[in-house]
């Protein structure tokens, strides 16, 4: 398969590979995909106070779109607050990476993931608020 | 003499990270295709230029000339399957042999009954040939394999019927090499008068078969796997019992009426060709091919969670089809670009299903998709092995820490007992 040259960096040189710690309040966790359909994202976001994101970190199991969409919204999420990530949308992902049609699902799942992290810390920072 | 014959490719060097520039990647998919031995191409081309007749016209030297040149490989194809050339029919390469094969027995003989029993491991040339038949009012029983891939000789008689008209079981799997016991389950085709048809596409020059001997009635064979050409193929048809086939291209009664079509004649030199040296030469290349396997199966399987899929007995040296656990089987040829394999995983293609026939062996979904079908052949090198083994090792250590299943396991969760956000 002819991959663009933004997936091939990506692919080469993941950016922000890695885990944050799940048990600190402000770090929320998105983890979706299944092995069955042969790709799983990880997703690690860090929010400070002000509810902006300060540090992202993923693991991809998958091929390489879907390591090098999960790569790219690392980059994207930095500086974002948790809604301004929310409201990133998968074709933007694809868009970005060039990604084939049949590759599409990957950008939904790193979307999924980002969906996934960003519910994760804010039924956290719920918890802390009704402690 | 074949010391002397190198792959007719260029062969340049990969820098340390494996990625090819301008370079051809290491060929280690030879389940694939063979490269056209160069010998064969040889005695092809005057076939193409010179000796252009053919081989049906009577009247000419032409004609003549290309219908010897037939009449010779035709020998040399039977030779090394211990066939009568009479038994050889041309055909388009084994998807052809197959579907001419099954359909053509079944048809013929469906007074007798309209149950086939195939194996759910087989290649898609027959499971999908089986299954047109079911559209056609037959009815199959797809067999599952053994963990091991093998299939279990007492499944197979207990799903005999009555009207158990035909059975289809591949010599040698193209995904995990295992070879079935081909005798003993056509023995038992012979007690129970079924007509016995054996897809042998990937045992040529691979294994020894004697049709005098073998319990076979029809036999699939193709060129292009054993270093010969692409597009050339043949189907062995028993004479004694005789064995009828319906045939399913008309025209011109070519092949005694089982096959019409003009001869490919330069192709069908390749095949005899391609087919003489095997027999000649199967016996020191499998020895030599057996010690590159090993060497390659040692060198990957000392890494952690590596699973070899298929039986490593009962299986020809040239493949090897491993899982890496946690790795997923496109991003691993991603970055393994200085050889050239296939993978199991079906990301590459709009399916999301893994290799049925992994799936088959009852793996699970995610060494499934984390396999990688390395095949080697005649012109694969120590330095090739040498190469492959440090490629791999270095970028399934890099995947694997991109993988958040490998981290999972490392942190020693069971990912069967994992609720997934299926997607």
């Amino acid at each position: 398969m002819a991959y663009s040259d933004k997936v091939l960096d990506h692919y080469e040189n993941p950016r922000n590979v890695g885990t944050l710690d799940k048990n600190d309040p402000n770090v929320g966790t998105g983890m979706v995909g299944a092995p069955a359909c042969g790709d799983v994202m990880k997703l690690m976001i860090k929010v400070n106070d002000a509810g902006i994101i300060e540090d992202a970190k993923f693991k991809t199991y998958g091929c390489g779109s879907a390591i090098a969409s999960s790569s790219l919204v690392t980059e994207w999420l930095k500086g974002k607050t948790v809604d301004e990530a929310y409201a990133i949308k998968n074709s933007a992902i694809a868009e970005e990476l060039a990604l084939p049609p049949v590759k599409i699902h990957c950008s939904v799942l790193a979307e999924d993931a980002i969906k996934a992290a960003v519910a994760d810390i804010k039924a956290k920072q719920l918890a802390k608020a009704s402690a | 003499m074949s010391a002397t014959i190198e792959m007719p490719v260029v062969k340049d060097t990969f820098n340390a990270d494996g990625h090819a520039h301008d370079a051809q990647p290491i060929y280690l998919d030879y389940s694939a295709t063979t490269p056209v031995d160069p010998r064969v191409a040889a005695k092809m081309i005057p076939y193409i230029t010179e000796h252009f007749g053919n081989p049906a016209s009577r009247s000419h030297p032409y004609g003549w000339t290309a219908e010897k040149a037939v009449e010779n490989a035709r020998e040399e194809v039977a030779k090394l399957v211990g066939a009568d050339p009479r038994e050889i029919v041309w055909t388009s390469g084994a998807t052809e042999s197959n579907n001419l094969a099954i359909k053509g027995a079944a048809n013929f003989y469906s007074g007798k009954g309209k149950h086939i029993i195939t194996v759910a491991t087989e290649h898609k040339a027959v499971i999908d040939a089986v299954r047109e038949l079911e559209r056609q009012g037959f009815e199959a029983t797809y067999l599952q394999p053994e963990p091991n891939g093998l299939l279990d000789l007492t499944k197979f008689k207990a799903a005999i019927r009555p009207d158990t008209v035909l059975a289809s079981v591949m010599f040698v799997n193209n995904e995990i090499g295992v070879i079935q016991d081909i005798t003993a389950i056509g023995n038992i085709c012979r007690e129970n008068g079924i007509i016995f048809h054996v897809d042998a596409a990937q045992a040529t020059g691979k294994v020894d078969i004697d049709l005098e001997v073998l319990p076979v009635d029809l036999m699939s064979f193709c060129a292009h796997k054993t270093y010969g050409p692409k597009g050339i193929g043949a189907l062995y048809v028993r004479r004694k019992p005789r064995i009828r086939i319906e045939a399913q291209m008309h025209g011109g009664g070519h092949e005694r009426g089982m096959r019409s079509g003009t001869l490919a004649t330069h192709q069908i030199v390749g095949m005899g060709e391609a087919f003489r040296i095997a027999r000649e030469e199967m016996h020191e290349e499998n020895k030599r091919i057996t010690h590159l396997r090993d060497k390659l199966l040692h060198g990957l399987e000392t890494m952690e969670e590596v699973y070899v899929n298929g039986d490593l007995e009962h299986r020809v040296p040239h493949n090897l089809n491993i899982s890496f656990n946690y790795v997923e089987g496109e991003s691993l040829i991603m970055a393994v670009k200085g050889i050239a394999v296939s993978s199991g995983s079906a990301c590459t293609s709009a399916s999301l299903e893994p290799s049925y026939v992994l799936r088959a062996l009852g793996r699970s979904d995610e060494l499934a998709h984390s396999s990688i079908r390395f095949s080697i052949g005649r012109f694969t090198t120590e330095e090739d092995v040498d190469y492959t083994i440090k490629l791999m090792r270095s970028k399934i250590d890099k995947l694997r820490d991109l993988s958040p299943l490998w981290e999972m396991f490392k942190d020693g969760i069971d990912l069967s007992k994992v609720q997934w956000a299926s997607h």
